[in-house]
């Protein structure tokens, strides 16, 4: 079995599923991008990962455990974190704080201080402005620190929403390079996009999913070349 | 001046008890955006429980003054902690998913439910803190004497409030509880356990409230067992003039509410303190809806 594993994953908001038997893995090591068009249900696979929403039918397999009925708090333990869509950083506490929550589940201190060094590395911006409230950051730098905050977990899967969403070209390709620095470092990242270019060229396999299904997936080479693939996505 | 000063202090000292409870409904709202309307009921029981370890349970007689009122402070304040955190278990979360008007009810309910048995187990009737549990030394401070039980109110209050103050913004579960106030599945996501966050609000907050209660028995001398109505009314104000949701809110809102108050009884009228009160409420709110150093807006009740 794969390192994170959702078979025949259905989900539902109230009586309403959203998704319907989703399929989908990811290997160790590997980027993996989730694209689909607004509403397709990206976010809400994301959030069953965390344990946000229970599925109604199906299961999720994380390095052989069964995440179906666990808490949220237990998959962080088990090395899962995210970066939420829209950020959702704690925006009346500082970016020191904000970092140090993100390390909640760490046991070992020694070992947090330093993940937040690595992460003034990845993202000066944010030790610049370490004891300035969340809230008073520009859109970009609250997307560091949303990532930032996922990366103190000290994640072996990481789980990224949107992380372009809304930021100014030169911060996208940032941000991008930083995804890549962080899976050299070994860690695994499921990536949701709307910058589908982007994603593929980073990504080395995807998926397509349209309206709560899994319509296509492959390599991001292939799914960059394919017709469909750039004509709804791409940009023809 | 000596009488403007007696007032003051008068006002401190209640405004401290007013802050005290108020710190457990901005608490709680904070974390489940709920009223928790047996709040002023639990903090009732701290009076009586603490009349009970103090006489009937023979604490005054076995230690020295001071050392029996602190011991029973700590007693009351576990013991009513205790009853916070069973409150939220049996009434609040079971009916977490099922929208908010289940829980007003459910509150509401456990007020009555709460109200009831202390009625019950004491008897309707007004019990009297004897004479000899109420410390009468004076303490003289610049020229004037005070009351010492006034002013070991104001210091347990203030203490109180800096070591809550310390506990939330310096330590990681502090932060955690500010995480859970400001975005809860947010907070779910860093690996916040938001359960234990909740019954550890229903833990502390109480915990305040009992004590409070016991304080109003010193003060005052007596209690019955709908002291929570009055005081759980005038601390609730005092949190949402602080801003509901706001720890420093409620503490201010607090301090405020009883000097205004005292002020307002002193200089006057005793018979419209009350009405002078929710006066100066009702402006603060056409000025600022939000409470004084609150976010939220008040509609969100
Ligand atoms: N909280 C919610 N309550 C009800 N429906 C929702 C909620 N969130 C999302 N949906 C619906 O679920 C579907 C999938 O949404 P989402 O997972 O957010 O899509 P995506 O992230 O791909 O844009 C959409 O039809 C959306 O309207
Ligand atoms: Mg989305």
């Amino acid at each position: 079995m794969a390192f994170l594993t959702l078979s025949n994953l259905s989900v539902c908001y109230g009586n309403v599923e959203v998704l319907h038997g989703i399929n989908l893995s990811v290997e160790e090591g590997e980027i993996v991008t989730i694209l689909g068009s607004n509403g397709a249900g990206k976010s809400t696979t994301l959030l069953t990962i965390s344990g946000l929403l229970s599925p109604r039918s199906g299961n999720i397999f994380f390095n052989g455990k069964d995440l179906t009925a666990m808490p949220s708090h237990e998959i962080v333990g088990l090395g899962i974190a995210q970066s939420p869509e829209g950020r959702r950083v704690f925006s009346t506490l500082t970016v020191l704080n904000n970092l140090r929550l993100g390390a909640y589940s760490v046991t070992n201190r020694q070992k947090s201080q330093k993940t937040i060094e690595w992460i003034y590395e990845l993202f000066p911006r944010l030790y610049e402005r370490r004891n300035q409230l969340a809230g008073t950051l520009s859109g970009g730098e609250q997307q560091m620190l949303a990532i930032g905050r996922a990366l103190m977990a000290e994640p072996r899967l990481l789980l990224l929403d949107e992380p372009s969403l809304g930021l100014a070209p030169l911060l996208v390709s940032s941000i991008f390079s930083t995804i890549r620095a962080v899976n050299k470092k070994g860690v695994t990242v499921l990536l949701v996009e709307q910058n589908a270019n982007a994603a593929l060229k980073l990504a080395k396999r995807g998926y397509v999913l349209e309206t709560g299904r899994v319509v296509l997936e492959d390599t991001a080479e292939r799914l960059l070349s394919n017709p469909s693939v750039r004509e709804a996505y791409l940009g023809g | 001046m000596e009488q403007f000063l007696q007032q003051l202090l008068n006002g401190i000292a209640v405004g401290g008890i007013y802050a005290l409870v108020a710190l457990g409904y901005t608490m709680v709202y904070g974390v489940l955006k709920l009223i928790n309307f047996a709040h002023g009921d639990l903090f009732t029981i701290g009076a009586y429980l603490g009349l009970t370890l103090l006489v009937s349970a023979g604490i005054a007689g076995a230690l020295p003054l001071f050392a029996a009122i602190l011991l029973v402070f700590i007693m009351v304040a576990l013991f009513v902690a205790l009853i916070g955190f069973l409150l939220e278990r049996t009434a609040y979360r079971p009916l977490r998913s099922a929208g908010r008007l289940s829980a007003v009810v459910s509150a509401l309910g456990a007020s009555i439910f709460f109200q009831n048995a202390i009625m019950l187990i004491y008897e309707p009737r007004v019990y009297v803190f004897p004479d000899f549990l109420r410390p009468t030394f004076t303490i003289s401070l610049f020229g004037f004497t005070f009351p010492g039980i006034r002013l070991f109110i104001v210091g347990v209050s203030i203490l109180l409030m800096l070591l809550l103050w310390a506990f939330i913004q310096k330590t990681r579960v502090g932060t955690a509880i500010q995480a859970v106030a400001i975005d809860q599945d947010a907070a779910r996501l860093v690996g916040i356990n938001v359960n234990k966050i909740i019954s550890l609000v229903f833990l502390i907050g109480p915990g305040l409230g009992g004590i409070a209660g016991l304080m109003v028995g010193l003060y005052y001398g007596q209690i019955d067992f709908t002291m929570g109505w009055g005081y759980g009314l005038k601390a609730f104000i005092a949190a949402i003039l602080g801003g509901i949701g706001n720890i420093p809110g409620a503490m201010l809102g607090g301090f405020l509410l009883g000097i205004i108050e005292a002020l307002a009884a002193g200089y006057i009228s005793m018979a419209w303190k009350d009405a002078i009160a929710f006066f100066v409420l009702i402006v603060i709110l056409i000025v600022r809806p939000t409470g004084i150093l609150g976010e939220r807006t008040a509609e969100k009740l």
